[in-house]
């Protein structure tokens, strides 16, 4: 049997480091410190399984939303564990005075949590050192109004990033802003995207050395999708990646080495399109990065290729619906793997990819696991590409698996949208097996906690017409639940390993919220009627419930308090794409209202309200 | 012989009612903006004020308002607002309107946008066709007479019946219709 075992190496660097540090003067500490938090990544991605003690000291901070590069959502906290958990009490709230959907993850820092809130997009700063966390600064970016109307499912942000004493944040409207974190004051603001070409931001940002990572939104409006790295220092872009037209603008050049053939050939990006239509195809990047210091690479994944109308661009579509690997200085791409090759459902291929070193075979990996979109779980070897396996963890009948030698998605003809005629029961639906709310892994338990939809739904494809600025989809969809019973959501731990499910939870919503674990083993998540939940990792038992004034849809974080004390936070606000019924006050008679979700949650407004509230909670 | 005194009559009612069929105006007249009945607010100073509604005379023809139905599809209205239930946009089949459920008030949303994400279609969509648009908008929630209603979609059914349909008021005051349309 294999098991997850991780290699002791990097622990005991750790270690040595640790020791070196607490002899060195002051002065090269803090100088160390910096250091050691660029790097912190891969470290972490190298916990010993079953081994507590062995965990590496936790800063207690939280200063990206997925945690660390390897994206675990891992806390090493352990006040609040299994056993305790049940004793949760609320400690402060915060309103954020905005009511659309809240996906954002909280971000603290030197004591301090920075809030970002939906369009307008504002950044609140909380002194957690006093009594209630009082706003220490606000900052209000003012982006322009009408960027809402080319976002897609909700005004949504997914978060900010805290580095060497900035908070980076993107706006709605196509802005990457640098606050000072001090003072709350701007130190720079770059316009990357134009909402008169449908682009839009709702990523949170990645800060890698010295440059911030930032892709733009928009693929239901046919832009052409991009990542690029600003300068830090100054916000000036340094490199940009397109992830459609010619290798040049996708940045492939004599590094790039996929590992399967179909990735290889000068130009895809053009010649897997009809004439012209890459500059309009999608590819957008407004999921998650992770980053491993070791190979100085990055890995994201690129969107839907536009139109959704699969009939409108014959063709592989590169390198939408895919996940690059990038060198973090200079963009160049290494490898690509396309999940979903010429895409057929709106299956993004955003979505988090955690990294970790895995035994398959008796022989330790480097590898990147990926719940993906189109129903399976994939473990890719992250320094080349290969494909080691891939699990579906729903009911898929969309394709029927992936040919592990070829590396290709095979597809299901018969649930092949056509124009004209409506296909039934797709599964997945659209918003895929999971979106792109963040799973969460445990080095303790070796599972991966996955939020995830049940939902299938019926397609038919209708004529796309391009209009720049105005959506660019082409299919009337309605999605239902995959099951009889009619829930609509699972959270699910899952063992990378073995590649099956350990314990899996039916919720009544898709659990649109992301999740975090520690080292109580305790793993956290909430739904979409509003309950916070604490879970036993292990066990998959709820140890702990409290209802929120609306629907989650947030990522929950933990950190260590200026007390000393372990604090759970969340953020309550319903909306996204799954809440857009109750967010956007959309009417239930018409089940393809956003996007065809409607049609799966018209009961949503009899469980929940809008109102976006952050919630802290702690042990008494 | 007597059959054919009983078919005459017939026959003659059968053309009778078949001279009653709506006219089509393939160069359609519709009104032009009139700044009177542009009002977003229900307070007015001093003594109250109902403003005169405009009446787009495309809502009355099965035709204008199939067109509509047409060309809110083909200029991506339903992008946003799908089938009426709303997504980017907000529904167009309930009884709400943001910035004014007036004909007029529905051209003018088209033409000019709304702040908060609305486009501006102005110099995009000809004003007749925007009239067409505006018909079909207001049958989503019963606003026409429903003998000229659209009827279901041959698609994907997306769209139930409102459950209320709300005969159409024609006011005193709506006026004359416009010589001109407005040309750009």
């Amino acid at each position: 049997m294999q098991r997850l075992r991780v290699v002791a190496t990097f622990s005991s660097y750790r270690i040595l480091l640790n020791i070196v540090l607490v002899f060195i003067l002051p002065v090269t500490l803090s100088c160390t410190r910096k250091t050691e938090q660029v790097g912190a990544g891969p470290q972490k991605t190298t916990q010993p399984t079953g081994a507590p003690q062995a965990a590496p000291p936790d800063d207690g901070q939280w200063t990206m939303p997925a945690k660390d590069y390897a994206s675990w959502r891992y806390s090493s906290l352990d006040q609040i564990n299994s056993e305790n958990a049940k004793n949760l009490r609320l400690a402060w709230t915060f309103s954020t005075g905005v009511l659309r959907g809240h996906e954002a993850a909280p971000v603290v820092a030197d004591n301090t949590m920075y809030v970002i809130t939906p369009f307008p997009n504002i950044l609140y700063a909380l002194d957690l050192t006093k009594d209630g966390a009082p706003v220490k600064w606000k900052f209000d970016p003012d982006p322009a109004a009408s960027s809402q109307g080319v976002a897609c499912c909700d005004f949504v942000n997914r978060g900010v990033s805290f580095s060497q004493g900035k908070v980076f944040m993107n706006t709605l409207d196509g802005q990457t802003i640098a606050v000072d974190a001090g003072t709350g004051k701007e130190v720079w603001r770059n316009k990357l995207a134009d909402i008169n070409k449908g682009e839009s931001i709702t990523m949170a940002p990645l800060v890698v050395k010295d440059k911030v990572l930032v892709g733009n939104s928009g693929g239901e409006f046919g832009v052409r999708g991009w990542l690029t790295a600003l300068d830090a220092a100054s916000g000036k872009i340094v490199w940009k990646a397109w992830s459609t037209g010619p290798d040049a603008d996708v940045l492939i050049g004599a590094n790039f080495k996929p590992f399967y053939s179909q990735d290889q050939g000068k130009d895809l990006g053009v010649t897997s399109w009809p004439q012209g239509a890459w500059q309009y195809g999608g590819g957008t990047v407004w999921g998650w990065i992770s980053y491993d210091p070791e190979t100085n690479l990055i890995f994201y994944g690129t969107g839907n290729p536009g139109p959704w109308n699969p009939e409108q661009r014959p063709g592989d579509n590169k390198w939408t619906a895919g996940i690059f690997a990038r060198d973090a200085d200079t963009g160049q791409a290494r490898w690509f793997y396309q999940w979903s090759p010429h895409d057929l459902h709106d299956y993004d291929g955003i979505n988090e990819q955690l990294l970790m070193d895995m035994s398959i075979n008796g022989q330790t990996r480097k590898v990147l696991v990926r719940p993906e979109r189109n129903g399976y779980v994939y473990v890719l070897d992250r320094n080349t590409g290969e494909v080691l396996s891939a699990n579906p963890f729903v009911e898929v009948n969309s394709s029927s698996g992936v040919d592990i030698k070829t590396g290709k998605l095979i597809y299901n003809p018969e649930k092949e949208p056509k124009v004209g005629q409506v296909i039934r029961r797709i599964c997945p639906a659209s918003p895929g097996a999971k979106d792109w709310q963040p799973s969460a892994f445990s080095p303790r338990t070796g599972l991966l906690y996955i939020p995830h939809q049940n939902l299938c739904m019926d397609s038919e494809g209708v004529e796309a017409n391009y209009i720049a600025g105005t959506p660019y989809v082409g299919m009337n969809v309605k999605m239902y639940s995959a099951s009889d019973d009619g829930h609509r959501g699972e959270f699910d731990a899952w063992d990378p390993v073995q590649g099956k499910k350990v314990w899996s939870i039916k919720e009544f919503f898709p659990v649109w919220s992301g999740a975090v674990v520690t080292a109580g083993d305790v793993v956290f998540y909430g739904t979409m009627d509003g309950w916070f939940k604490a879970v036993n990792a292990r066990t998959g038992d709820t140890i702990w419930q409290y209802k929120v004034g609306s629907g989650i849809i947030g990522q929950p974080i933990t950190y260590r308090g200026p007390d000393g004390k372990q604090y759970v936070a969340i953020l309550a606000g319903v909306g996204g794409w799954a809440g857009a019924i109750v967010a956007g006050d959309l009417d239930a008679r018409d089940g393809t209202g956003a996007l065809g979700f409607v049609n799966a949650m018209t009961d949503l407004p009899q469980y929940t309200t809008k109102g976006g509230m952050l919630y802290v909670f702690a042990l008494p | 012989m007597r059959l054919a005194l009983t078919f005459i009559p017939l026959l003659v009612l059968f053309f009778l009612v078949s001279c009653e069929r709506e006219q089509r105006n393939f160069r359609a007249a519709p009104p032009a903006a009139r700044s009177e009945s542009l009002t977003q607010s229900q307070i007015q100073p001093g003594q109250a004020y109902t403003p005169p509604q405009t009446k787009n005379p495309t809502e009355y023809k099965a035709y204008e308002l199939s067109q509509g139905k047409q060309l809110y599809e083909q200029y991506n209205c339903s992008g946003c607002h799908f089938h009426g239930g709303g997504g980017i946009g907000p529904p167009l089949m309930d009884a709400k309107w943001i910035y004014g459920g007036d004909p007029q008030n529905v051209f003018q949303t088209v033409i000019e946008g709304r702040p908060n994400g609305m486009p501006s279609f102005r110099g995009k969509i000809p004003d007749a066709q925007v009239w067409q648009i505006v018909a079909y908008v207001r049958s989503m929630s019963g606003q026409v007479p429903k003998d000229a209603s659209p009827g279901r979609s041959d698609s994907m059914n997306t769209r139930s019946e409102p459950e209320q349909l709300v005969e159409p008021t024609v006011t005193k005051q709506a006026g004359q219709p416009p010589s001109t349309v407005q040309s750009k």
